[in-house]
């Protein structure tokens, strides 16, 4: 495998890791949740709790049938107060569960740890702990252990990149639970029958591979076992923890356009993920905390926090030291490709890994000029794409020219505009680029219907002449 | 409270595109500094009016045009500094401003400003300017003291390079001497000019070109800054200076084959290319010019083809060309086919190439 610690393209955004040294805080003064009903890609769930119910930690409150839905689980203890609608960060009506906590956080006294005989067990007990991918794609993890018949994976990549600015909480987790990390890896290793595991960092966290080297020392030490789950420092520079660099980075393999990982023999999990999956099958306690940071020049205190999962952010901030001025710009997420809220009493969700919270210097947008062609988004793009070409497609809603630059393709990781010296939208008219595209596709496919509907009723009508309706 | 909602990234580096231009600015200063000790005041003074008639100009088309002003984006002070380091020191300066009206107004602004012109402004005009004062763009000064044969140069380059060529083909002792239809237009042979001399600008020319030392600080400082990369200029001079070696006046092979082993017959052999690189425009050309973003390609392969391209054609007009500079000319005609190079050397998406392969294998 060929190791080449870095992609072409990306850029240096300041790291601004400013919570790395700080220990978690875990907060538990949060008077009410709401715990949004559609936490992953894929289709929501339904609520299986009716309100009035008193609920424990852990305790399923809401699940689907679909193959791709995990459940969800009540974050603190205490008694449904209603089923209602809440704004997404997106902007998309969706289902919550607010569930008014009684401080006490009871777990529920069903919770075992599971037991694991076969394959199917582990990806069931996967399922059954609620994972999503928790770097923020939010992808089921237990679809992700699964790749389909012949794409057995022979490679296991830890993400532990963390490539965004800011954001520390997957470090962090690193220095505080080693072991359930390694747990997790070792676990998924053995069931998915992975022989390699690498965990990949930047090389702007210096504690990692001494934490790991420890920690697998130890592990030699006490059982003997040796396991081929190896540390590699790569080099910073964002976006490395978007999959497809990632995977470039350590392994030389390139995941080709609208292929996914396990096309190019890799599982690709984040740190944070399997370290769930470690804790889930020791003690049976599913996902319903996380760890976010907490920065910005609006807050008081900067860290990162242990959270219920749904806890509100207005609630987050005050329980974690409150605003210091009034916030102009309030992020899910990192800078780079975090969303922006415009509302303070969302609930947080499981792929949230950060919320920062800036003042207005940090958020003055810089105007638009014309682009001068310099070409840094054409350097920046770890993809390959011509940012600029898209940009001026996307504004004439040029659907061709959007094929023709491969809009589709792009990642949306934000280099391109990060690098703009024009400070032009770009990333703004990609998105638009490829929504324009998939209403096509839709309209496109609504028409096929249509016209398919249309040629059953009149063919079954008046059987002969219409030279109008094509025949085959 | 008012919450700001966009799209991500929310944040952004702090280059700006006037950020970008200053330090164009900041790079041609070496430039200006020597032109005003080689060939004056008069230097000084056509910069100054260039720069200044290019802002106004800038200033008043957007005014009449009802568009925002951009002068403060510097780059009507880059087209203005580039204009002026590429005219003769004698240049009457109502002509300066002719020229500056020709390529802030016409090719920069009726295109629609900065981003959106076809070729490199400065170097229309200053091919504008010829074409209108061939006489008056075509008298070159030269400092007291500097080599006599500059004396009577009406074009700086072909001719030029004559007189010198010709010494140093006699020298390898090639009968191919006769050749050449431009030596016959120079009478004099003077003295080779040392390559020193080239370098540090005693030769004439335009205000700007003659000192390569100050232009070379002036890319050092662009590279340094990261403003250009270097396949422009890579493959501009590169391919030439393989072109001058291959099929030169002197061609390297013919020249050393008769005593490969010799210093001296190496150094004659390499006075040529030497020579064509540190003459007329092309270190401007290829490092200010040809570098210029709105009329260069976007991607490092397209790059290399534009500089190839440039390189080849300043070959061909410099050896074979009835004009004097080809430097301008190639720039401008590789500028014209830049859309078409940005389209042939369009990268793939990353991973795109290897599903290909796998896809026929």
């Amino acid at each position: 495998m060929a190791n080449v610690f870095a992609f072409r393209g990306g850029v240096h955004p300041k790291h601004n890791k400013n919570t790395d040294v700080l220990p978690s805080i875990r907060l538990t003064d949060f008077p009410e949740v709401d715990i949004s009903l559609h936490q992953q890609i894929g289709p929501p769930c339904t609520s299986v709790v009716a309100p009035g119910d008193y609920v424990y930690v852990g305790q399923v409150i809401a699940r689907s049938d679909h193959p791709m839905a995990v459940p969800i689980h009540s974050s603190v203890s205490g008694t449904v107060k209603e089923l209602h609608h809440v704004v997404s960060p997106v902007g998309e009506p969706i289902d919550a569960i607010r569930i008014e906590s009684d401080g006490k956080y009871i777990d529920d006294p069903s919770l075992a740890p599971p037991v694991i005989e076969s394959k199917d067990d582990f990806l069931a007990a996967v399922r059954a702990s609620g994972l999503v991918g928790l770097g923020g794609a939010a992808f089921p993890t237990h679809i992700k252990l699964n790749p389909p018949a012949g794409k057995k994976p022979d490679v296991l990549l830890i993400n532990a990149a963390e490539c965004e600015p800011y954001i520390t909480s997957d470090y962090r987790m690193i220095c505080e639970n080693p072991d359930q990390i390694i747990d997790g890896i070792l676990a998924v290793m053995k069931w998915v029958d992975i022989p390699t595991a690498i965990i990949g960092y930047e090389d702007n966290k210096p504690l990692v591979n001494r934490i790991f080297d420890h920690e697998l020392g130890k592990r030699v030490f006490k059982t003997g076992e040796k396991h081929d789950i190896r540390v590699l420092k790569l080099r910073t520079l964002y976006p490395q923890g978007a999959e497809k660099m990632f995977i470039y980075a350590l392994t030389g393999r390139r995941v080709p356009p609208g292929k996914l990982p396990h096309d190019v023999g890799v599982l690709v999990l984040n740190v944070t993920t399997v370290r769930w999956i470690g804790l889930y099958l020791k003690t049976g306690m599913p996902l319903t905390r996380r760890r976010i940071t907490l920065d910005g020049s609006a807050l008081n205190i900067h860290g990162n926090f242990n959270v219920p999962i749904g806890a509100h952010i207005q609630d987050i901030i005050e329980a974690a030291g409150g605003l210091r001025e009034e916030p102009t710009k309030i992020l899910m997420g990192g800078p780079m490709m975090g969303i922006s809220l415009d509302r303070m009493d969302s609930g947080i969700i499981k792929a949230n890994n950060a919320i920062l919270v800036f003042g207005s210097k940090e958020t003055r947008v810089p105007p638009e000029s014309a682009c001068i062609r310099c070409a840094r988004c054409v350097m920046s793009c770890p993809m390959y794409l011509l940012p600029n070409g898209i940009d001026q497609a996307a504004r004439r809603k040029d659907l061709e020219q959007l094929n023709y630059f491969r809009v589709m393709d792009c990642i949306e990781c934000g280099s391109c505009t990060y690098s703009c010296p024009a400070k032009r939208f770009l990333n703004q008219s990609i998105t638009n680029g490829k929504k324009l595209i998939r209403a096509e596709k839709e309209r496109y496919a609504q028409e096929q219907r249509l016209l398919a509907a249309s040629q059953k009723a009149s063919s079954g009508k008046e059987e002969q002449d219409n030279p109008q309706s094509p025949k085959g | 409270m008012k919450l700001q909602v966009s799209n991500s990234p929310h944040i952004r580096d702090k280059a700006t595109t006037a950020s970008i231009m200053r330090d164009v600015v900041i790079a041609l200063i070496p430039a200006c500094v020597a032109s005003g000790i080689i060939f004056g005041l008069r230097a000084v003074v056509l910069i100054l009016v260039s720069v200044l008639s290019c802002v106004v100009f800038e200033y008043l088309s957007r005014k009449v045009m009802k568009r925002e002003n951009t002068v403060p984006d510097f780059s009507a002070v880059v087209t203005g500094v580039l204009l002026a380091l590429n005219l003769p020191p004698t240049l009457p300066i109502y002509m300066v401003v002719i020229g500056s009206l020709f390529a802030i107004i016409v090719v920069k602004q009726m295109f629609g400003g900065l981003g959106n012109n076809f070729v490199n402004h400065a170097l229309a005009a200053r091919i504008f300017l010829v074409i209108s004062f061939p006489s008056q763009m075509t008298r070159w000064t030269v400092r007291e003291g500097a080599f006599s044969f500059f004396d009577s140069l009406l074009g700086k380059d072909l001719i030029s390079s004559a007189t010198p060529l010709a010494i140093m083909r006699n020298a390898v002792a090639d009968s191919a001497s006769g050749a050449t239809s431009s030596a016959t237009t120079v009478a004099e042979s003077g003295p080779l000019p040392s390559l020193l001399s080239l370098f540090l600008g005693e030769k004439g020319g335009c205000i700007g070109e003659v000192c390569i030392l100050a232009l070379l600080i002036g890319a050092a400082y662009l590279f340094i800054r990261k403003i250009i990369v270097p396949w422009i200029p890579l493959a501009y001079l590169g391919s030439f200076t393989i072109l001058v070696l291959l099929f030169g006046h002197s061609p390297l092979f013919e020249a050393v084959r008769y005593d490969p082993l010799s210093l001296d017959v190496w150094a004659d052999a390499l006075y040529e290319p030497a020579f064509m690189l540190l003459t007329g425009g092309l270190i401007i050309g290829a490092f200010f010019m040809a570098t210029d973003y709105v009329t260069s390609p976007i991607t490092t392969s397209g790059r290399l083809l534009f500089g190839l391209g440039c390189g080849i054609l300043t070959f061909l007009i410099r050896y074979y060309g009835n004009m004097a500079e080809g430097v301008s000319f190639s720039i401008i005609l590789m500028n014209i086919l830049t859309p078409h190079i940005d389209r042939l050397t369009m990268s793939k998406p990353f991973g795109e190439r290897r599903a290909k392969k796998n896809a026929t294998t």
